[in-house]
């Protein structure tokens, strides 16, 4: 969404008809066998022959300036094999590109990657070396020194943009903004989006409320920590296993920092174990060839836990304003928000989509959304799962649901009177088409969750969702087998299993053979043009235009093939169930050609058989949901308990049901871990002080002891030719807010800190009882 | 630093190892024998990405000294499956949508095998309480609980 969609994109239209594969359920699922059986292998399960193992020595320090390294005493102990430090790496200008959902500078990648004139977060990479096994490596991480200048350093981004915060780039000045300040300043950007008149807006609201919110930064939090074996050859060329969600645009990414062709760059991802947005960047890549390159050796490299919270890309901690105006009758005039977002030690949070989509699922006339990208001592963000949408919603819900209740309107209906719907201008400029978000107010207000019972201090809330489909480069080739087979190569990693799933179903149903008889298999960079990385939701809706288009491609190629057997033209012949059939009975008498008959013939009439997609995707399609959730209140710790939660999705065309409502059950409950428990904490220093699973409290299945319910609405996307949208997102975006309005509902208190722990409960409600006792 | 020759026993194989002082039985398990089916999610005891049973006891491989693993009995998600023949908790895994990345999957096995060998016939709550120690960050768990629950049900009618 932050680039704009190419005028040379593929769209499909949607082709209504009867499915035989899609929409089913496969009963064994491509990729499950090898993970239940321990066999899949992910990249730390990788390992070369004479591997060496390399780690990273990281800043203790949350801002210094780098004063000296000397590495001569690591390099001389036994077993070392060599070292690398900024010297190993060129500086880069500035040179923007997409990494995901997330514009990135290069200038800045190779600073994140390894420290160049300071260290700007606790964790910074400043040295790594490569040795003959992992103690030795440890060893001489400690017998590198470091001279530093400890700088005052800023943690949180209210601070940060104080005007005598320590500055973490002196040539930073806050781009956007009139006249070009003098001063540098953490603010890197600020950034606008605005429709209608926003004054005029307000003044024809009967109620406006304005609200503050503060969110913490939140983990992605995936089980797998980054892992990377690299092998540098002696004819110059790199091969790279590593753990990502956009092979291609790590090979970009290495051959950018490292000054490489990317012809001799070969990048394989192994199964990903887990990113949710956070595997889209370069971290060990690059030191890993490197350290190849100067030992002759292959080099494997993997994050400890404490590596990946302290160096890996979070989501970005906020601080929000939301401001809505509504009529008597509900009706939303206008609508503000400031968008404070850290961006981490360099510029590009997640802003630019979070500008854009801040009020998208409502329809309002007046709009301004104003952001500042902010830097300060912390890793720099990474995506996380609709980066930067669930705090947002947090905010808007949450300041929605008061207006309903101050004009007594039940929260479903007020949000149904604005819904977004067909031919809704957005404030981000298009206009919206065929969408499913009534469907989903209206499924939620019919739900059984709306009849049940709550008791004292329990509590319903509601919450919803919009988030985009990214569209971007896709490719693919199908390979019809020699016994009638099909191979799809697909270039989209599929990040948690249902994607390769889905694509070989699409595949099967546009060939009309078996599911069984199609295997997708995950490309490396050297078999396919360039993929975009999973993000936005694309996997599975752009990948499967592209498979879509290939089986297309190779059905052309099907029915020449019969044509030629048949010594008739290609266009007399059609595709059918599996078989090439004469178009009508004009052409001749041929019994129907089965794939198998055909795959078999093929290579004496004109070769193999294979079709191709090399598309940018533009069809992507949004994606809106609603929640409910019911919570309890336990008055005397502050504990929340959810007693019930219900997912409602437009999926535009579930290809595979049941994993569509398992990745609605996972995201719900990362939003539901990130509204109650999840946070960054940091001390005094600008340490980080949980960066492990027992003091980051991520959800373990005994805090889960409630329903979830999922309902798949079906509207389908008109731009797919099977109507499918991204559906992996949105579901992550209400939990906060939902849970919000569900504590207000049971104890009468608004939350406007994140997390909603136990400690900011009880305060709050010590508060109103306070303020109620003193009435 | 000298290493310590040590006989034990995985997944029914009798098998020689050569174990620093300083490795774990997850580093043993993944580094010297490369049986990379045991994960490492975080080598603190947090995540059971690395469960196994020595002796019929379920551990975080991580907090195992390989040192300590002399003489023992250890059982890996390699030899849950008898041959081709899934273990029914692998089976209801996948019959469920309980995995997606698949990571915490073999810890998660193991544990969960673990727990109904102690107690077969589990409500949903003992389910979620027995695998509380296994951290999965794509299911929300509650096709995990459904997965159990299922292969529980069959176990006890097998």
């Amino acid at each position: 969404m932050a680039m704009k969609p190419s005028p040379y994109g593929t769209q499909i239209p949607f082709e209504e008809k009867d499915y035989k594969v899609v929409g089913t359920n496969p009963s064994v699922r491509p990729d499950a066998i090898d993970k239940v059986t321990g066999k899949a292998r992910y990249a730390a399960d990788i390992n070369l022959p004479g591997q060496l193992i390399g780690k990273v020595l990281r800043s203790p320090h949350a801002h210094a300036r780098i004063l000296s390294i000397d590495t001569s005493k690591a390099e001389a102990l036994p077993g070392v094999k060599s070292v690398v430090t900024q010297n190993d790496f060129a500086d880069l200008p500035v040179q923007h590109a997409a990494s995901g959902e997330i514009i990135i500078n290069f200038r800045d990648v190779t600073r994140t990657m390894m420290a160049r004139e300071k260290v700007l977060f606790d964790g910074h990479p400043l040295a790594a070396v490569a040795a003959t096994s992992e103690a030795i490596a440890k060893q001489a991480l400690k017998l590198i020194k470091v001279n530093y200048e400890v700088l005052p350093h800023v943690i949180d981004v209210v601070e940060a943009m104080l005007p005598d915060a320590p500055i973490l780039h002196e040539d930073q000045f806050t781009k956007g903004v009139e006249p070009i300040p003098e001063k540098p300043s953490n603010i890197a950007a600020q950034l606008k989006s605005e429709i209608g008149d926003i004054e005029s807006g307000f003044a024809q609201a009967d109620v406006s409320i304005e609200h503050e919110f503060n969110t913490k930064a939140a983990h992605q939090g995936y089980i797998e920590p980054h892992a990377t074996v690299a092998n540098y050859t002696d004819g110059g060329n790199a091969e790279v296993w590593t753990s990502t969600q956009g092979h291609f645009v790590i090979r970009a990414q290495i051959a950018k920092v490292l000054g490489m062709d990317v012809s001799k760059i070969k990048v394989t991802p192994a199964e990903l174990g887990g990113g949710f947005g956070g595997k889209n960047s370069i971290y060990l890549e690059p030191l890993a060839i490197i350290l190849s390159k100067k030992s002759g050796r292959a080099v494997k490299m993997t994050m400890t836990r404490d590596e990946v919270f302290r160096a890996s890309g979070p989501t970005s901690g906020t601080n929000i304003v939301i401001k809505i105006g509504m009529k008597n009758d509900g009706t939303i005039t206008a609508a503000e928000a400031l968008l404070n977002y850290q961006s981490g030690c360099f510029p590009g949070s997640s802003l630019p989509l979070c500008i854009n989509t801040a009020f998208t699922r409502y329809d309002i006339p007046n709009v301004r959304v104003i952001g500042n990208d902010v830097t300060c001592n912390r890793p720099r963000v990474a995506a996380y799962r609709a980066p930067g949408a669930p705090m947002i919603a947090f905010g808007v819900e949450t300041v929605i649901d008061e207006l309903a209740e101050r004009l007594n309107i039940d929260p479903i209906d007020i949000r149904l009177k604005n819904a977004a719907k067909e031919g809704t201008q957005t404030h981000f400029g298009p206009k919206l088409g065929r969408i499913g978000f009534v469907e989903t107010l209206e499924a939620a207000k019919a739900h059984e969750h709306m009849k049940a019972e709550l008791g004292p201090n329990q509590g319903r809330g509601i919450a919803t969702a919009f988030w985009n489909t990214l569209g971007m480069e896709t490719s693919s080739t199908l390979n019809i087998n020699q016994d009638g087979t099909a191979s799809l190569i697909y270039g989209t990693v599929d990040v948690a299993g249902g994607s390769r799933a889905a694509f070989a179903q699409i595949v099967a149903e546009e060939l009309g053979i078996p599911f069984e008889n199609v295997r997708a298999i995950q490309s490396d960079t050297s078999s396919l043009g360039f993929n975009f990385t999973t993000a936005g939701s694309r996997g599975t809706a752009a990948g499967s235009m592209a498979a879509v288009k290939a089986t297309r491609d190779a059905i052309t190629r099907l029915c020449e093939v019969a044509a030629r057997i048949w010594e008739v033209e290609p266009d007399q012949v059609v595709w059918e169930d599996g078989h090439a059939r004469p178009a009508s009975s004009n052409v001749g008498n041929f019994e129907p050609l089965s794939i198998q008959e055909i795959a078999m013939k093929a290579g004496f009439y004109g070769g193999t058989i294979a079709g191709h997609a090399e598309i940018n995707v533009t069809g992507g399609g949004p994606g809106f949901g609603t929640h409910l959730v019911d919570v309890e209140v336990d008055r005397q710790t502050g504990a929340i308990t959810v007693l019930r939660y219900t997912i409602i999705q437009d999926a535009g065309k579930a290809v595979f049901p049941e994993f569509v409502k398992a990745q609605f059950h996972g995201a719900a409950v990362q939003g539901i871990g990130m509204a109650l428990n999840e946070e960054y904490i940091y001390d005094k220093n600008g340490i980080m002080e949980n960066p492990g699973f027992l003091d980051y409290r991520m959800p373990v299945a005994s805090d889960l002891s409630f329903k979830i319910d999922t309902e798949i609405v079906e509207v389908p996307n008109p731009l797919h030719p099977y109507g499918v949208r991204g559906i992996g997102e949105v579901p992550i975006i209400p939990p906060l807010g939902a849970i919000a309005n569900a504590i207000y509902d049971a104890v009468g208190v608004r939350l406007s800190d994140h997390p909603m722990s136990p400690p900011k409960v009880l305060k709050a409600l010590k508060k109103i009882e306070t303020l109620e006792a003193a009435e | 630093m000298k290493k310590i020759h040590l006989q034990t026993n995985i997944n029914g194989d009798e098998v020689d190892v050569l174990v620093e002082p300083g490795q774990s039985l997850l580093d043993i398990l993944r580094d010297e024998l490369h049986m990379t089916g045991t994960k490492e999610g975080c080598a603190t005891g947090d995540c059971g990405a690395c469960s196994v049973t020595i002796d019929g006891n379920l551990v975080c491989a991580c907090l195992v000294l390989g040192a300590e693993i002399g003489g023992k009995k250890i059982d890996t998600i390699e030899g849950m499956a008898n041959g081709d023949e899934l273990h029914p908790l692998q089976k209801k895994f996948i019959e469920h949508v309980a995995l997606q990345c698949g990571i915490c999957t073999p810890g998660l096995l193991v544990a969960a095998k673990h727990f109904l060998e102690e107690n077969p016939d589990p409500t949903e709550e003992e389910v979620r309480y027995g695998i509380a120690g296994n951290l999965c960050r794509c299911t929300g768990y509650q096709n995990i609980i459904k997965a159990v629950m299922d292969a529980a049900a069959e176990m006890r009618g097998a």
